[in-house]
């Protein structure tokens, strides 16, 4: 009875399988910005006691289209990225194409600690590199027993 | 028109787990031309290999990471990038020529001479 009400939907079901996979994949615990898996830049984020570490994989961008910015604890990626693909009809054929063409935005949010002043980037073999550094206050300390 | 070779078809050595880099491949009258995209790769850890008509782009990760990060979160969860092409009989393995620059290589395969395009006449009768 109830299966004819709801009848299911095969896609459905495969959206769920792939939810399902993709957190029993991922073993970080997704934040309310999503896992944001499949973006464009791909993102690695690492700690260190005194800083955050970004790589943003955004290969073959002008590093002068990139846009970094720190908002409220938010980082923020954007740029845009040509690709130089002949127009269809000039006597060539597109046999793959699976690169991605256009402009991007990735949004992080960062860690309290992280210091809005304190962030470098730097881009080199098409990875953008963003350090941010870590208030001193959040930083273990060692605590002298008198 | 899929030219992909999977890694499996050779048993004896199980090749390191690898990305699939994504890849662009346009054909005009005098080559074939592909992009691939390989961020973090460094120049001297790119390696390209053609091996009878078997194409294969390999790189490995050569990123700047601090001593004792831990890592929070990987979409790029492998240290390398590896692709396998077929390539085709009218191809010119021995002129490949290729340009790597801020991730991105872009490699130039020729036709050879005798496969370029020729104007047939058509005779009618």
């Amino acid at each position: 009875m109830y299966r004819s009400q709801f009848s299911r939907d095969l896609f459905a079901d495969f959206d769920r399988l792939q939810r399902e996979m993709t957190q029993a994949l991922d073993q970080f615990n997704p934040t309310i910005r999503g896992a944001g898996r499949g973006g464009f830049p791909a993102l690695n984020v690492g700690h260190t006691p005194q800083t955050v570490e970004i790589y943003a994989f955004a290969p073959g961008v002008d590093p002068k289209s990139l846009d970094v910015q720190v908002d409220r604890g938010v980082l923020t990626i954007a740029g845009e990225r040509r690709l130089q693909l002949p127009e269809s009809g000039s006597k060539t054929t597109v046999h793959i194409d699976e690169r991605y063409s256009g402009t991007f935005r990735r949004v992080l949010s960062l860690p309290d600690d992280a210091d809005p002043a304190g962030v470098t980037a730097q881009y080199r073999d098409g990875v953008l590199h963003i350090t941010v550094r870590r208030r001193e206050s959040a930083q273990p300390r060692r605590i002298t027993i008198q | 028109m899929s030219n992909d070779t999977p890694a499996l078809n050779k048993p004896q050595q199980r090749p390191e787990p690898a990305l699939l880099p994504p890849v662009d491949v346009v054909e005009d009258a005098t080559g074939i031309t592909l992009y691939a995209d390989l961020p973090g790769v460094p120049k001297d850890r790119l390696q390209l290999n053609v091996e009878g008509d078997t194409l294969t782009i390999e790189g490995a990760l050569g990123l700047n990471v601090p001593e004792g990060m831990q890592p929070a979160q990987a979409e790029i969860g492998l240290g390398r990038y590896r692709r396998v092409f077929t390539l085709s009989k009218e191809l010119d393995a021995d002129k490949v020529s290729a340009e790597f620059a801020n991730g991105v290589l872009r490699l130039r395969i020729p036709k050879a001479e005798h496969a370029q395009p020729r104007r047939v006449e058509v005779q009618i009768q």
